[in-house]
């Protein structure tokens, strides 16, 4: 029986990409839907799939879409490399593979009642978008939602249009920031741990969630400790190597974790030992 | 009506400060406003003030020969600006200028150095302050040269 489980996780089944849209020059978004019309698309915000281009590879991407919606499964993927390439190049109707959803999400149940700050860099607000649907389609069951967003430069920033419309919903607050801002850029210039002294927070009662390049989050969870956040309040979407998706193959082994089964969200207190070592 | 000395002392710079050396500070203090777009200050030019800044925002820039002049960072409300009337040679080593309508308190630079040389405890208050933002500034700097975000 095991076994069974075992395979079918294995098989990635048919889906038909329903849309490409550009987001900056290298990222684009698709959505993916059931080639069998399936209506049962559920995930926890955090959580990734294994998309399998046919004939090239198979990547681990976070999803990105709103949970609330089961009809497709929504990917925001940065075109780096052979796989990525061939993913965001698919034509409207062509087949993909997906396996999935696999491992822990974001805490969005743990955080009800509590204000959530959302600390995202680069494409890193990606896999952040499904808890901000999440606390905007119950948003009487969350307090003040924060959300600090950090990006190379102005032509690199992500979801621009929706960014200024949650910066618009009651109790949100949404500051966004770029490394390098051209003379008509009119917005913030700085990294995005900058954005803190900007940022209404109520450390005691804030539960916070950061994504983004590893050392970006080394620096965003040191900050949010000295303004208070206890290291249990405070949780990283780690990144590595995932290949099997489900902790046998071990490509993504870091230190005792397997991203994939265990993350690839994980609380500041276990990643602090981890992320302070080089080797790793 | 806002007092000066209300002003310095609720900002966030200068939190903490005993009221006694806030009424010393208000001397060298006046109300300022840069409309979007205007100068505050220029590289090379005499440093003889610096900012808080109580709304607004405000970009430092730095121009290189052929290329257009690259905002590094921008201050804004509770941020203050310029530390370079502080050291000799006190002369402004970036460009400043106003993005949006900017309001801010400015303080005499000169007259502040001379108030802190004749009363070492406010000018150790000032330094402590000035050597937090400066480390501060200075870790977000390392983080931004490393340009993070960039495809590897």
């Amino acid at each position: 029986m095991a076994t069974a489980v075992a395979t079918d996780v294995m098989i990635p089944q048919p889906y038909l990409v329903r849309d490409v849209s550009k987001e900056t020059s290298d990222t684009f978004t698709l959505k993916l839907a059931p080639e069998a019309g399936a209506n049962g698309n559920s995930f926890q915000p955090g959580q990734f799939s294994m998309l399998w281009v046919f004939g090239v590879g198979e990547l681990p991407i976070s999803i990105s879409g709103d949970p609330g919606q089961h009809d497709q499964l929504v990917y925001t993927v940065r075109s780096v490399g052979q796989a990525t390439n061939a993913l965001v190049n698919q034509s409207v109707g062509s087949g993909v593979g997906v396996r999935g959803p696999f491992g822990k999400g974001w805490p969005v149940e743990a955080a009800r009642g509590r204000d959530v700050i959302l600390v995202a860099g680069g494409i890193g607000l990606a896999p952040l978008r499904p808890v901000i649907y999440e606390v905007l389609h119950h948003r009487k069951d969350y307090g003040r939602l924060v959300i600090l967003y950090g990006a190379r430069s102005p032509r690199d920033l992500l979801y621009r249009k929706e960014m200024a419309a949650w910066a618009r919903h009651r109790d949100t607050q949404a500051l966004v920031t770029v490394d390098y801002g051209g003379m008509s850029w009119r917005g913030h210039v700085g990294v995005v741990t900058t954005l803190f002294k900007y940022a209404r927070l109520k450390p005691s009662n804030s539960v916070a969630m950061a994504c983004g390049p590893e050392i970006m989050m080394r620096f965003v969870a040191r900050e949010l400790e000295t303004h208070g956040l206890s290291r249990d309040d405070i949780y990283l979407s780690m990144e590595r190597n995932m290949k099997c998706a489900v902790g046998f193959c071990g490509h993504c082994q870091y230190g005792p974790h397997f991203i994939c089964k265990d993350g690839p969200v994980f609380t500041y207190t276990q990643m602090k030992p981890l992320l302070e070592k080089y080797e790793l | 009506m806002e007092t000066l000395e209300r002003i310095i002392g609720e900002h966030p710079f200068f939190a903490g400060l005993e009221s006694y050396y806030t009424g010393l500070l208000v001397g060298c203090g006046a109300n300022i406003r840069f409309q979007p777009g205007a100068y505050i200050f220029k590289e090379g030019e005499e440093a003889n003030e610096f900012y808080l800044i109580r709304s607004g925002r405000v970009a430092l820039e730095i121009a290189a020969p052929q290329h257009k002049p690259i905002v590094i960072e921008t201050l804004s409300e509770g941020d203050i600006l310029g530390w370079s009337w502080l050291l000799p040679p006190y002369q402004w080593k970036f460009n400043a200028h106003a993005v949006l309508d900017t309001r801010a308190i400015a303080l005499d630079g000169k007259c502040l150095r001379t108030k802190c040389e004749q009363n070492h405890d406010l000018g150790y208050e000032v330094l402590k302050r000035f050597a937090q933002i400066m480390e501060r500034r200075l870790e977000a700097t390392r983080l931004q040269v490393l340009d993070v975000y960039a495809a590897r």
